[in-house]
C-alpha cells in the first residue's frame, strides 16, 4: 500500500501523541447540532410531501382560497424574518463580549417570535371557529400539522431562548453559554428557512393556484 | 360519579385489559414475576444496586453503554424468539379444521410483536452496541462526541423495549403486522391499545436511535486520531458512518409518519383514512422510505464486522479497501431509491415498477463486490478457523442465497407471485439471520475478549454455530418451498394437509435454533463463570489489525493514555510491524465526562408519558410531559459535567499493563 | 464445509421434491406460467455467479487454512484486473436481468389486456373477455359478473381459455387478490380500483387467497376458483340466476358486515351501479361519492358551505371506535337535489379575491385568479345536478 511507502524505513515515525493537542471544549457540538437539524429537516420534508400529496383533497370542503389571509401571513412572516436579523445582532454583540447587548437583542428576538406564534395561533383559532377543523379534510389535516409543527418548533425555540436568558444572566458569556447561543442561532435560522418553504408552498401557491 | 373519577384517573385502563383469561399469558406472567423477583432479590442480597446505578446505569462511558445495548438486545432476542417458537408450533398443528392453541387475537399479536422486537429491540440495539463499543476505540478516541446524549439514547431505546414488554401483560399489542398499515391500524379497525403501544414504543426508541446516530456521525467526523484520514478509517468505522447517516436520514421519516398515524387515531385527522381525502398509500410509501434504509442500517455494520474478521483471521490486509468503501457508500445512497419494491403489487404501473426493480438489482452489484472482496481477502491468506471466521464462512454461503432470492423478488412479475408469501418470509430471514445475526455472532466472539479480557468458550461456541446453521436451513428451507406452493404469510390455520409436513420440518428447525441459542447462553455462562478462562493479557488476542487491539483488554476508562498517530489503514498492524513503542511514562491528566442520572430520568419520564397516552390518562400525560421538559431544562443548568483523571491514577493503570505485557511476552 | 453445500441444496431441490404441489412452479394459467418461467430464468442467470462464488468460498477456505502451507502474501491487497472483474461480473448479470425485467414487467403488467392465451395462441378478437368485479370484504371475497348480472361470494367460476378482466376494490382495509394458479396478485384497496388480467388454461379447481393480512378473520378468507368449459359455465350462470338472493345496496351492506369462514353465496341479480358505488364508497345513498368529491375538489372545493355538509356517521363502528379528541364521527353528505345545493351555496359568503399585486413582478403575467368566487365550482355543480335529475336514480 502506498501509505507505507510514504514513511521511509529510515525515519522513525511517531506512533503516539506524547503532547496532547488541544481539543476545543465543544469541538463537536456545532456539527452535531447541525446533523440534528438535518434530521429535523427531514421531518419537515415528510410533512411537505404529505401536504404536496394531500393538499388538494378538500373533501368537498373549503380550500386555501377560502381560508387564508395573506396580509396576516405577511405580517407574521415579517416578524419571523426580522427575528432572524435581531438574532444576528445578538450574535455580533456576543462575539464582542457585550453581555447586556446580547441579552437585549435576544429578548427582542424572543418577542418577535412570540408575535409570530400569536399570529399563527390566531389564524388557527379563526379557522377552527369557522369550522375548518383539521378533521374536516386531508388538506386541513396536512395544513394544520405542517404549520403546527413549525409553530411547535418556534415554541420550543422561545422556551430555549428564555432558559438561555436566565443562564447568560447568571453565568455570563462563558464558553458553554456561547456554544448554546450559537446552536439556538442555527435552530432559529433553520426555522426561518422552513417557514419560507411553508409560506411559499402553503400560502402563496395555495392562493395563486 | 366515582366511575367518572376512576376513568379520569386511569383513562381506559380497567381490570378487563389484564389478560387473566389467557392461560399462556398468565403462566408467562408468573414466570416473569418469579424471575424478576429472583433477579431483584439477588441484586439486593449481593448489594449490587448502588454498583449498577453508579457504574452502569448512569455511566457515560461508551464501552459500558455499548455493553448495556448488547445485554438489552440479547434479552429481547429471547422474547422475540419465544414468539417465533409459538408461531411455528401453531402453524405446525393447526390443520384439518383444528384451530391450534392460539386464537386469532393472540396469534395476530405474536407475528406483529415478533417483527417489531426483532428489528427494533434486537437487531438495532445489538448493532448500536457494537458501534458504540468499537468505533471510538477504532478511531483512537476517548469517548463519543456527546457522552451524556449516548447514555440518554440508550435509555430511550430501553424505554421503548419496556413499553413493548408492558403490552404483554397490560392490554395488548398491535394486531396489524410489524408496519401497522392503515386503514387496519386506524382507530376504526384497531380501537384497542395495541397500535398505541406500537406507536409510542417506536417513538420513544426512535428518539434514542436518531440521537445516537447524530452522536456517532459527529464522533467519526470530529474525533479521529491524528493521521486518520477518511480513507484510513477501518472498514467497520466506515460502515458505521454510513449506517448512522442512514439512521439520521431515515428515522425522522418514521417519526413523522408515526406521529401522523397517532394524530389520526387520537385527534381524528385524515392523513391515512380512506375517507375525507386521506391516503393509506401515502403511509405505505413513507414507512417504506424509512423501512428500506432500515434494512441497510442493520446489514452495513455487519458487513463491517465481517471485513474486520476476514482480514484479521486471514492474517492479511483487506482486499480492495477502496472498492469496499465505495461499495458501502453506493449502497447507502441506493438504499433510498428502492422502497417501492415492497409493494409492486399496488398497481403503480409497469415503468415505475421496472425502475424500482432495476435499482434494487443494482444494489446487488456493490454487495456482490463486497462478497468478492472478502473472498480475495482469504485468497493467499493464512486462515485461522476461530469462531468469528466460521461465522464469516457461514455468512458468505447463506447470505448469497438470501441475496439471490432477494434479487428474484425484485423482478416485478416474479414478485407478483411471491409477494406476501412464505417465500418472502424465508428471503428476509435468510438475509437478516444469515447476514445481520451471523454478523452479530461473529462480532460477539471477536470483540468479547476486548470487552472482558478473556475469550469465549470455543467448544460451546462451535456447538451453537452448527445448531444455528442446521436449524436455520431446517426452519427456512421449508418456507421457501411453501412459498412456491402459494402459501401466504401470517396465516393461522390451514386446510391443505399436504402442507403440514413442511411446517413440521420448519418447527423442528426452530427447535434446533432454540438449542443453538441455549448453547450460546451456555457458552456465555461457561466463559464467565468457568474456572479455565482463556485470559487475554496482551489486549491483542487475535493478532488484530485495528486500533482497538492496541489498548488493554478490557480497555481503561480513557481508552488510550496517549492518543495514537495513524500512518496506515491497518493502524495497529502497521504499529506492530514497525515495532512502535508504547510510552510508559510522562503521563498527563485526562479530561473525561462525569456520569449522570439525567438520561435515566428523562427516559423514565418518556415511558410514563407513552404509557399515559396509550391508556388515555391525560392528566398523567400532561404532568409527565411538563416534568420531561422541566428535567431537561434543569439538566442544562448543570455546568459541572467533566473532571480530570489525575496522573497517578493513569500511571497505576498503565504500569499494571506494562507488567502484564512483559509477563506475557 | 461440504456439509454446508449439501444443506444449501435443500431449498433448491425441494421444489422438485414437492412436485406438482408447488402451484407457483406448475400453474394452470398462461400469465402465471410466464411468471414461473421468469423465476427460472432469473434464478439461472444469478446462479451463474452465485455457484462460482460459493465454490470459491469453500475452495479458498480449505486451501488457505492455517497449516496447509499454501502461498501466503499478507500484504497483497489490490489488483486492478481483479477489481474490474468483481465489479463487472455482477454488473453484466444485472444488465441482462435488468433487460429481462424491463421487458417482462411491461409484458406482464397486470393492467395490460391479455395478448395471448398461451404460447402461439393469440387472443381472438371476437372473444369477449370475462369481466369480474372483485370486492375484498371483511373477511370474504365478492365477485360481481356485470355481463351476466350475477354475483357470488367466495366462489369464482370462469370458462377456460377465456381472458378474464378483473376490476378490484375493497370495502374497509387493504387486501391482496391472488389465485396462484392463474396469475400474480394485486392489491385491493378501499376507495380505489386496481386491475388484473389473467386466464385459466386448464379445467380444475384452484385455490384463491387473500395474500395481504387484513385482520381477525384473515386466515379463513379464501375461495375456490373453478376453471370450467363454456357449457358448464353457462349452466353455472343459470344456476346462480335461479338462486333466491338478490344483491341490492341494502343486501350488500348486510353482507359487507365483518364475518368469518363465510360459505359460498349466490346472487341472482345485482343492483345497477353497485360496484361503482362500492369503489366510490357511497353505497349508502346519502354519502357523497369519492368521484364526485374529487371533481368538486378539482374545482376548488365547496368553500365554507362545505364545512357544514356533514352527516353523523350511522354505519360501521359508529361512536364506539372514535378518536378520543376527534369530533363526532361524520361523513360528507351527498348533494341530492338542486334545491339543496342552492340552499347550501346561498350560505356561501362572497369571497374577496386576494390582492396579488404585490406578489407579481414586473413582466410577469398576472395569474388567473381562481378565487374570484366559487362560480366555477357552482356552475359545474349545477350542471352535474341537472344531469343527475335527468337520469334514473339507479344509474347513479
Amino acid at each position: 500500500m502506498s501509505s507505507q511507502a510514504t514513511t521511509a524505513e529510515g525515519e522513525a515515525p511517531q506512533f503516539y501523541e506524547l503532547v496532547p493537542h488541544h481539543h476545543a471544549p465543544h469541538g463537536s457540538t456545532q456539527i452535531g447540532f447541525w446533523i440534528y437539524l438535518m434530521s429535523d429537516c427531514l421531518i419537515f420534508a415528510s410533512l411537505f410531501a404529505i401536504y404536496g400529496v394531500l393538499g388538494g383533497n378538500f373533501a368537498a370542503g373549503p380550500s386555501p382560497e377560502h381560508l387564508f389571509n395573506l396580509q396576516l401571513v405577511a405580517v407574521s412572516t415579517g416578524a419571523l424574518l426580522l427575528s432572524s436579523i435581531t438574532y444576528g445582532f445578538a450574535m455580533l454583540d456576543m462575539d464582542e463580549g457585550k453581555k447586556t447587548g446580547t441579552l437585549v437583542w435576544l429578548v427582542i428576538t424572543g418577542l418577535l417570535g412570540a408575535v409570530f406564534l400569536g399570529l399563527t395561533l390566531y389564524e388557527f383559532y379563526h379557522m377552527i371557529h369557522e369550522g375548518a377543523v383539521p378533521q374536516r379534510s386531508a388538506f386541513l389535516s396536512a395544513f394544520f400539522v405542517l404549520v403546527g409543527t413549525h409553530a411547535l418548533h418556534v415554541t420550543f425555540g422561545i422556551l430555549w431562548l428564555v432558559t438561555l436568558l436566565v443562564q447568560i444572566s447568571a453565568k455570563g458569556l462563558v464558553p458553554a453559554n456561547k456554544i448554546r447561543v450559537q446552536c439556538l442561532s442555527m435552530f432559529w435560522h433553520f426555522l426561518d428557512v422552513i417557514w419560507i418553504g411553508v409560506f411559499t408552498v402553503v400560502y402563496l401557491m395555495g392562493m395563486l393556484r | 360519579m366515582t366511575n367518572e373519577f376512576w376513568s379520569f384517573i386511569f383513562g381506559r385502563l380497567t381490570w378487563d385489559v389484564l389478560p387473566i383469561h389467557e392461560p399462556i399469558l398468565v403462566v408467562t406472567f408468573i414466570v416473569v414475576v418469579l424471575g424478576g423477583l429472583a433477579v431483584v432479590g439477588a441484586l439486593t442480597y449481593f448489594k449490587l444496586w448502588s454498583y449498577l446505578w453508579k457504574e452502569w446505569f448512569t455511566s457515560v462511558d461508551h464501552k459500558k453503554i455499548g455493553i448495556m445495548y448488547m445485554v438489552l438486545g440479547l434479552v429481547m432476542l429471547l422474547r422475540g424468539f419465544a414468539d417465533a417458537l409459538m408461531m411455528r408450533l401453531q402453524q405446525a398443528i393447526a390443520f384439518n379444521g383444528y384451530e391450534g392453541y392460539l386464537n386469532a387475537h393472540h396469534y395476530d399479536q405474536l407475528f406483529s410483536v415478533h417483527g417489531v422486537i426483532m428489528i427494533f429491540f434486537v437487531a438495532m440495539p445489538l448493532i448500536t452496541g457494537f458501534m458504540n463499543y468499537v468505533v471510538p476505540l477504532q478511531i483512537g478516541a476517548r469517548d463519543v462526541s456527546f457522552p451524556f446524549l449516548n447514555n440518554f439514547s440508550f435509555w430511550m431505546t430501553a424505554g421503548g423495549a419496556v413499553l413493548v414488554m408492558m403490552s404483554l401483560f397490560i392490554g395488548e399489542f398491535a394486531q396489524t403486522g410489524w408496519l401497522a398499515f392503515p386503514p387496519l391500524s386506524g382507530i376504526e379497525h384497531s380501537p384497542a391499545s395495541g397500535v398505541d403501544y406500537y406507536i409510542w414504543a417506536l417513538q420513544v426508541a426512535g428518539v434514542g436511535t436518531t440521537l445516537s446516530g447524530v452522536n456517532l456521525i459527529a464522533t467519526i467526523i470530529k474525533m479521529r486520531a491524528p493521521g486518520m484520514s477518511l480513507m484510513k478509517m477501518p472498514v467497520f468505522t466506515w460502515t458505521s458512518l454510513c449506517t448512522n447517516v442512514l439512521i439520521v436520514a431515515s428515522f425522522p421519516i418514521l417519526t413523522a409518519v408515526l406521529t401522523l398515524l397517532a394524530l389520526d387515531r387520537y385527534v381524528g385527522t385524515n392523513f391515512f383514512t380512506a375517507d375525507f381525502g386521506g391516503s393509506p398509500m401515502m403511509y405505505i410509501n413513507l414507512i417504506w422510505i424509512w423501512g428500506h434504509p432500515e434494512v441497510y442500517i442493520l446489514i452495513l455494520p455487519c458487513f463491517g464486522i465481517f471485513s474486520e474478521v476476514a482480514s484479521t483471521f486471514s492474517g492479511k490486509r483487506l482486499f480492495g479497501y477502496t472498492s469496499m468503501v465505495y461499495a458501502t457508500v453506493v449502497i447507502t445512497v441506493l438504499s433510498y431509491l428502492v422502497w417501492l419494491h415492497h409493494f409492486f403489487t399496488m398497481g403503480s404501473g409497469a415503468s415505475v415498477n421496472s425502475f424500482f426493480g432495476i435499482t434494487t438489482m443494482i444494489i446487488s452489484i456493490p454487495t456482490g463486490a463486497k462478497i468478492f472482496n472478502w473472498l480475495f481477502t482469504m485468497y493467499k491468506g493464512r486462515i485461522r478457523f476461530e469462531l468469528p471466521m466460521m461465522w464469516l464462512i457461514a455468512f458468505m454461503l447463506t447470505f448469497t442465497i438470501g441475496g439471490m432470492t432477494g434479487v428474484l423478488l425484485a423482478v416485478p412479475p416474479a414478485d407478483f407471485v411471491l409477494h406476501n408469501s412464505l417465500f418472502l418470509v424465508a428471503h428476509f430471514h435468510n438475509v437478516i439471520i444469515g447476514g445481520v445475526l451471523f454478523g452479530i455472532f461473529a462480532g460477539i466472539n471477536y470483540w468479547w475478549p476486548k470487552a472482558f479480557g478473556y475469550k469465549l468458550n470455543t467448544y460451546w461456541g462451535k456447538i451453537s454455530f452448527w445448531l444455528w446453521n442446521v436449524g436455520f436451513w431446517l426452519a427456512f428451507g421449508p418456507l421457501y418451498v411453501l412459498g412456491l406452493m402459494g402459501v401466504t404469510r401470517r396465516l393461522r390455520t390451514f386446510d391443505d394437509p399436504s402442507l403440514q409436513i413442511w411446517f413440521i420440518i420448519a418447527g423442528i428447525g426452530a427447535l434446533v435454533i432454540a438449542a443453538g441459542i441455549a448453547a450460546m447462553l451456555v457458552q456465555f455462562g461457561v466463559s464467565i463463570f468457568g474456572k479455565n478462562k482463556e485470559w487475554d493479557t496482551t489486549g491483542d488476542p487475535w493478532n488484530g489489525r485495528t486500533l482497538e487491539w492496541a489498548t488493554s483488554s478490557p480497555p481503561p476508562q480513557y481508552n488510550f493514555a496517549f492518543t495514537p498517530i495513524i500512518h496506515d489503514n491497518d493502524a495497529w498492524a502497521d504499529m506492530k510491524a514497525r515495532h512502535a513503542q508504547r510510552p510508559t511514562k510522562d503521563f498527563m491528566e485526562i479530561h473525561m465526562p462525569r456520569n449522570t442520572g439525567t438520561g435515566v430520568v428523562l427516559a423514565g419520564l418518556s415511558v410514563v408519558l407513552g404509557f399515559a397516552l396509550i391508556w388515555y390518562m391525560w392528566w398523567l400525560a400532561i404532568l409527565s410531559f411538563v416534568a420531561l421538559i422541566g428535567a431537561a431544562i434543569i439538566h442544562t443548568f448543570n455546568y459541572d459535567r467533566d473532571y480530570y483523571i489525575p496522573v497517578e491514577a493513569i500511571a497505576d493503570v498503565e504500569n499494571e499493563r506494562t507488567r502484564l505485557l512483559s509477563g506475557a511476552r | 464445509m461440504s456439509r454446508f453445500a449439501k444443506l444449501l441444496l435443500v431449498p433448491l431441490a425441494a421444489p422438485l421434491l414437492a412436485g406438482c404441489n408447488a402451484v407457483v412452479m406448475a400453474p394452470a394459467g398462461d400469465v402465471a406460467v410466464q411468471q414461473r418461467d421468469l423465476i427460472i430464468i432469473a434464478t439461472v442467470l444469478m446462479l451463474l455467479i452465485i455457484i462460482p462464488v460459493m465454490v470459491l468460498v469453500v475452495l479458498f477456505a480449505r486451501r488457505y487454512r492455517q497449516g496447509n502451507n499454501a502461498k501466503y502474501e499478507p500484504n497483497w491487497d489490490h489488483s486492478t484486473q481483479l477489481e474490474l472483474v468483481i465489479w463487472s461480473a455482477p454488473l453484466a448479470i444485472i444488465i441482462c436481468l435488468g433487460a429481462v425485467t424491463w421487458v417482462s414487467t411491461h409484458l406482464l403488467d397486470p393492467y395490460r389486456e391479455l395478448g395471448r392465451l398461451g404460447p402461439d395462441r393469440p387472443v381472438v378478437a371476437e372473444v369477449e373477455p370475462l369481466e369480474v368485479e372483485v370486492v375484498a370484504l371483511d373477511w370474504k371475497w365478492m365477485f360481481i359478473y356485470p355481463q351476466y348480472d350475477i354475483a357470488t361470494v367466495n366462489e369464482l367460476v370462469a370458462p377456460v381459455d377465456r381472458p378474464i378482466s378483473f376490476k378490484l376494490t375493497a370495502s374497509t382495509v387493504m387486501n391482496s387478490f391472488y389465485i396462484p394458479a392463474m396469475a400474480g396478485q394485486i392489491y385491493a384497496m378501499p376507495g380505489m380500483q386496481t386491475r388484473l388480467h389473467g386466464v385459466i388454461n386448464e379445467p380444475g379447481t384452484y385455490k384463491g387467497i387473500a395474500a395481504h393480512y387484513s385482520g381477525h378473520g384473515f386466515s379463513g378468507m379464501h375461495f375456490e376458483t373453478k376453471g370450467v368449459s363454456d357449457r358448464e359455465f353457462e349452466a353455472w350462470v343459470a344456476e346462480v340466476r335461479n338462486s333466491p338472493d338478490m344483491l341490492s345496496r341494502q343486501r350488500y351492506l348486510e353482507v359487507e358486515k365483518p364475518s368469518e369462514h363465510v360459505p359460498v353465496m349466490h346472487f341472482a341479480g345485482v343492483e345497477s351501479g353497485l360496484y361503482t358505488a362500492i369503489v366510490n364508497m357511497c353505497v349508502e345513498r346519502d354519502k357523497m361519492c369519492v368521484s364526485e368529491m374529487m371533481s368538486i375538489d378539482e374545482q376548488g372545493g365547496l368553500g365554507h358551505a362545505g364545512v357544514n355538509n356533514l352527516a353523523p356517521e350511522l354505519y360501521g363502528g359508529g361512536e364506539k371506535n372514535r378518536s378520543p379528541f376527534g369530533p363526532q364521527k361524520t361523513y360528507v353528505a351527498a348533494i341530492c337535489s338542486t334545491d339543496e345545493a342552492i340552499a347550501m351555496t346561498a350560505k356561501l359568503p362572497a369571497i374577496k379575491a386576494p390582492d396579488a399585486a404585490p406578489l407579481v413582478g414586473k413582466g410577469l403575467i398576472r395569474p388567473e385568479m381562481v378565487a374570484h368566487s366559487n362560480a366555477p365550482a357552482l356552475d359545474w355543480l349545477a350542471g352535474k345536478l341537472a344531469f343527475n335529475q335527468n337520469t334514473s336514480a339507479d344509474a347513479l
